[in-house]
């Protein structure tokens, strides 16, 4: 019997073997025609002859989960409905195998295996994975506001314990093979070479067995203990779904829908039995899958997709191979990108400071990043020299000539940043890029000192390098597509989501931060307390408001660059005057205890009521929600979309994903413009000239907004 | 390998070591391979060469780490140079990086390789230390046991006495006898006095200390910054003394013969941990690569003795073959450096250097090897002052001399040091 997507195979003591292997795709992924087959390759399981089952894959990875394709777009609830109903009626076939016909189905896993491939694999009698790096188990759903609806809300915690599969399913976050092993998600783990045949030889074992008992250790084992005492009883249970519910809105916020069916889809299987639950997790998908907060969450993903595969330039430039990366500066910024081009990237890396205690800062950085990971992911000894060896410092220019690309990381200063140019190409070869992470110094004013200005890029990281997912490169009219290309190609290996830019006064991230923290400093002025300035921003969706993000990034740099921008943008980006007093009252923020907040031995408390004294502010008034959201986010939104006009931005994709993953713009609402086409750019603009007429230019509607508001083209689609 | 028929010739390119370190200081948490480790990956960064262009790594320790018997492949597979690079280790004593030198050198002479990266290093912080003979074969039976009874009854057999630790031996197999009590016989048999000891000391460390004072290390001895926390860089050898005056000298008890004895512990240079590195290339390929070597190799030799009779009299066994391989006599030698395992061995091997008799009865030649001009000799002090981590201290000594020869713009510099088991190592540099 020969199949499209399956390779099937029968031993002579009846052992068959289902190998997945979509046609014409390099990943397996569980689309509508291989769910189709899958029903024709279960018949054939069924029949008599056949006595064991194995499933696995003949690609690299098991199956990556369901082709989300499938349900974005012209979805409706009915046809998600009845689509997921098949499946279920499918995966319930392959269940009978073992459960009622006696025939022990083995999943054999290696490579990927989430979502819709774990619900398969959970339908085997048993699982076993290989050890190899690459093999992940999970069921991710709710990172693309989804829940699992192939029955894992219910098969998942029947197996591993309400506690492990609500971490699983509503953490979203995927395990490797020995974790897998650890919470009794499959039974053993076996070398990769040898995981096909392990997996036929426990199914030929496991014919006319008895299902095997769990030994007496994992009876006795604390995870057990805690699954008798808390979730044999409902009392106990009660309060494991409280505790979930409550780490779900502390992480969430509660702007997630998907979260929060995933948990209430598990508690009805729980109380009232699979079929109830089965019935929820379909019922909770159809309803999510139409939801704005998916369609935004879908878009993002998608868009990261395609970042992965763009090069960041227009031209057919090949990237260059980069073998040796230095860092100036091992402060916070550069112990980061050292940290970063070693572990993620590989590369050796030299790190350059004033003086040995400098050097020693940095490599003391490095050091901490990669003993965190190397706990995390269970890294030898010898792996972590490896990566530490790779880096070295100096507080000489000594051991700089083989660098294929320098980022200098030192403090924002124009002047300073044109003498390292001119040191650094004393020492380098000629194709050394120099890449600058800036914030908000424009890179055209940085090559001015350059003799080769198309080697000249930014690299604008996000603080802290090793955790930020984003990387801005800017590239100025003289960069060389090359030199884009090649740092585009590093920040991935980095293992970040790389955007490019034009060069111009704060880029895109910073220079949307100017008028959004103006704006959060103007509704001071005119009354608002901090805490209700901040309140409202986070519950819009920012991980923290704009007066805290002030504190964190410190007061003194917000003010520096504040100046920077309202020098390059005039008096659309001038910020009140009464801000100067933070600076003369000494406040710089988190990094000396002094800001809006009150802060003790490092830890935040509330804020500090003396601000407003500091700031010749008088007593509080009461501004409506409503209001300071509309303001802080139509400021932010009105700007972004100036950058895709000016040409800053080279798509408006480009721009939600910078929003998003570089200034925590709330990622279920899909990016700025993502927002725009949401609301319909007619009412955006609508919104801004009444805010315009209230508070002046400052709100005046970008030209591009007023264009799409006439002909109703969206930014995103 | 070069298809060029041209004569080829080792040149040494740059050289590099930690700063050295009384064991038990500074670098007591590191182990002989991350000093190794840490020498090589600054070597490679700061002359600039292409790590896949360096053909293999002769590296070598005294005390082997058990963890990793072959440290010179395990630098390769922990550090910046590509797993392509080949690598083994030598031992030779104190002469053990000089053993390495000379492979690579070897190597590169017979067109086997283009460039080396050579060195040495000990960790003395962090001895291998043993168990008894007993307690060994108990654990070994043990660890053969099939089941739980048969490993009890092995272990039942263990005695407090077995338990007792077993740190590496220093004396010399051979004779039974430490190194210290070898320098104290060799004090007496050849007259050294303690005076004469005391003030060979006070002039090493001056030497050293003006060698810092004057920047003569700088580029030479790499800054150390020490994990995990790298709150403290280590930028200078810890181990020359300001205070090093005849009278403080004086107060000091003889260590081995602490009756008779003249031998101190100022007077010996002390257990060190450190590591050092050169990097050789064959003279056209560093010249095609723009590199400007310091020196170049001119000859070298081994030579051995009895080690009954004065142990460390290598130097002077050793330095007459070099200089007849150089086809040279001592005069033409404008520097020489020799290693300083106790100021009596060093202050006897100048004797013997001098010594018409000692060349007629020892080595079967009618002339001494010839006169030691104080003003050439270990002009930047040496193991006494500086440390002896026994396996960096012969690319540490070849480095400096070739810097010095660079400095100079020209000359000759010989490298000499005795060993265990009476062995002496000698090389010839010029420029």
């Amino acid at each position: 019997m020969t199949y499209t997507n399956f390779r099937f195979e029968l031993s002579d003591e009846g052992v068959a073997t289902v190998l997945i292997d979509r046609v014409d795709a390099s990943m397996n992924t569980l689309g509508i025609d291989l769910i189709a087959e899958l029903a024709e390759v279960v018949e054939r399981l069924e029949q008599d002859d056949v006595k064991a089952v194995v499933i696995g894959s003949a690609k690299r990875d098991f199956l990556a989960g369901a082709d989300i394709r499938m349900f974005s777009g012209a979805v409706t609830a009915d046809t998600a409905i009845k689509g997921l109903q098949a499946i279920h009626a499918i995966f319930d076939r392959i269940e009978a195998l073992h459960l009622d016909a006696g025939k022990p189905v083995v999943a054999a896993i290696h490579g990927v295996c989430l979502g819709g491939g774990l619900e398969l694999a959970l339908t085997a009698s048993s699982r076993i994975c290989s050890a190899s790096p690459r093999t992940q188990l999970g069921q991710p759903e709710v990172q693309l506001g989804l829940i699992p609806a192939a029955g894992g809300t219910q098969r998942l915690p029947a197996l591993i314990g309400l506690a492990a599969g609500l971490e699983m399913i509503v953490g979203g976050k995927p395990v490797r093979s020995y974790k897998a092993k650890k919470l009794g998600l499959v039974d053993e783990v076996t070398p990769p070479e040898v995981l096909l045949e392990v997996a036929q030889k426990r199914a030929l074992a496991a014919i006319g067995a008895e299902a095997p008992e769990r030994g007496i250790a994992s009876k006795l084992s604390s995870d057990n203990l805690q699954r008798l005492a808390l979730e044999k009883n409902p009392a106990g249970r009660r309060l494991l779904f409280k505790k979930a519910y409550d780490v779900m809105m502390k992480q969430s916020g509660g702007h997630y829908p998907a979260p929060k069916r995933a948990i209430e889809a598990i508690r009805i299987g729980a109380e009232k039995g699979r079929a109830a639950g089965v019935a929820a997790e379909i019922r909770f998908f159809a309803e999510l899958v139409l939801t704005p907060e998916t369609a935004a969450l879908q878009s993002i993903f998608f868009a990261t997709q395609e970042l992965k595969s763009d090069k960041g330039i227009d031209s057919d430039a090949e990237p260059r191979e980069i073998s040796n990366v230095a860092v100036l500066g091992g402060g916070l910024m550069g112990g980061g990108i050292a940290a970063v081009s070693t572990l993620k990237a590989g590369k050796t890396v030299r790190i350059k400071e004033i003086d040995d205690a400098g050097v020693a800062r940095g490599l003391a950085y490095v050091n901490k990043v990669v003993t965190r990971q190397a706990k995390r992911r269970r890294m030898s000894s010898f792996e972590v020299d490896q990566i530490l060896n790779r880096v070295t410092g100096s507080s000489t220019w000594a051991g700089f000539a083989q660098t294929d690309i320098i980022i200098e990381a030192v403090f924002e200063d124009l002047d300073l940043k044109h003498s390292i140019i001119k040191e650094v190409e004393k020492v380098v070869g000629e194709n050394t890029i120099f890449a600058s992470n800036t914030s908000t110094l424009p890179i055209t004013a940085i090559a001015e000192a350059s003799g080769r200005p198309e080697l000249v890029v930014g690299m604008h990281y996000f603080s802290p390098v090793e955790k930020m997912p984003l990387l801005e490169v800017i590239t100025t009219d003289a960069t060389a597509d090359w030199v884009t290309a090649t740092a585009v190609k590093l920040g991935k290996e980095q293992g970040k989501t790389v955007i490019v830019v034009n060069d111009g006064t704060g880029f895109y991230t910073s220079r949307l931060l100017g008028p959004y923290l103006n704006e959060a400093a103007y509704l001071l002025e005119e009354g608002a307390s901090v805490e209700a300035i901040d309140e409202a921003v986070a519950d819009w969706g920012f991980p923290i408001g704009p007066l805290l993000l002030t504190d964190e990034v410190g007061i003194d740099v917000g003010a520096h660059v504040a100046t920077i921008l309202h020098a390059a943008f005039g008096d659309r980006m001038r910020g009140p005057d009464m801000m100067a007093g933070l600076i003369k009252d000494g406040r710089k923020g988190r990094k000396n205890g002094r800001g809006f907040y009150l802060y003790t031995d490092g830890k935040r408390g509330d804020v500090d009521e003396t601000v407003y004294d500091a700031l010749g502010l008088g007593p509080r008034v009461r501004v409506s929600e409503e209001e300071i959201q509309e303001r802080m986010s139509l400021v932010f939104i009105n700007e972004a979309t100036l950058c895709l006009q000016e040409g800053i931005l080279r798509s408006a994709r480009d721009g939600d994903i910078g929003a998003v993953f570089g200034l925590g713009y709330p990622p279920f609402r899909g990016g700025p413009f993502f927002t725009v086409d949401q609301m319909g750019a007619d009412v955006v603009v609508a919104k801004l000239e009444a805010l315009e007429a209230r508070f002046g230019e400052r709100f005046a509607p970008a030209q591009i907004l007023k264009d799409h508001a006439e002909t109703g083209k969206s930014f995103r689609k | 390998m070069s298809p060029s028929k041209k004569a080829r010739r080792v040149a040494i390119i740059d050289g590099l070591r930690t700063p050295f370190a009384k064991s038990g200081s500074a670098f007591k948490n590191l182990s002989t391979l991350d000093l190794a480790s840490g020498v090589v990956a600054e070597l490679v960064a700061r002359s600039g060469i292409d790590a896949s262009t360096v053909d293999r790594v002769v590296y070598g320790a005294v005390i082997a780490d058990v963890s990793a018997p072959n440290i010179a492949r395990e630098i390769v597979l922990a550090g910046p140079l590509p797993d392509s690079v080949d690598a083994y280790s030598v031992s030779r004593a104190c002469a053990t990086s000089t053993q390495s030198f000379v492979e690579g050198a070897q190597s590169i002479l017979l067109g086997e390789t283009d460039i080396v990266i050579v060195g040495g290093a000990d960790s003395l912080s962090r001895p291998p230390i043993t168990y008894s003979d007993r307690f060994i074969d108990i654990l070994m039976e043990a660890s053969a046991a099939r089941d739980l009874s048969s490993r009890v009854k092995a272990f039942s057999k263990t005695r407090p006495r077995d338990l007792a630790p077993k740190p590496p031996a220093i004396a010399e197999r051979s004779t039974g006898k430490t190194m210290g009590h070898c320098a104290e016989e060799m004090a007496r048999e050849n007259g050294i006095s303690r005076e004469a000891q005391d003030e060979f000391t006070v002039r090493s460390h001056a030497r050293t200390l003006d060698a810092w004072e004057s920047g003569i290390f700088d580029s030479e001895v790499m800054a150390y910054p020490i994990p995990p926390k790298f709150t403290e860089t280590i930028v200078r050898d810890t181990i020359p003394r300001s205070d090093t005056t005849m009278e403080k000298l004086a107060t000091l008890k003889p260590v081995f013969d602490r009756k008779y004895g003249s031998v101190t512990a100022a007077n010996s240079s002390p257990l060190t941990d450190g590591a050092s590195a050169l990097l050789l290339m064959d003279a056209s390929v560093a010249e095609a690569l723009g590199y400007e070597p310091k020196a170049y190799l001119r000859s070298y030799a081994f030579a051995a003795l009895d080690p009954n009779w004065q142990l460390l009299m290598g130097p002077a066994f050793a330095t007459p073959l070099a200089l007849d391989k150089a086809g040279m006599t001592l005069d033409d030698i404008d520097l020489i450096d020799m290693h300083e395992a106790f100021a009596a061995q060093v202050l006897s091997n100048v004797q013997a250097f001098a010594s018409d008799k000692f060349a007629q009865q020892r080595l079967g030649r009618k002339k001494a090897i010839g006169e030691i001009d104080d003003a050439k000799f270990n002009v930047y002090g040496g193991s006494i002052s500086i440390g002896h981590p026994f396996g960096a201290t012969g690319t540490r000594q070849i480095a400096t001399m070739a810097n010095e020869l660079d400095r100079r713009g020209g000359g000759t510099a010989l490298i000499t040091q005795c060993a265990a088991g009476g062995l002496g190592a000698a090389v010839v540099l010029e420029r």
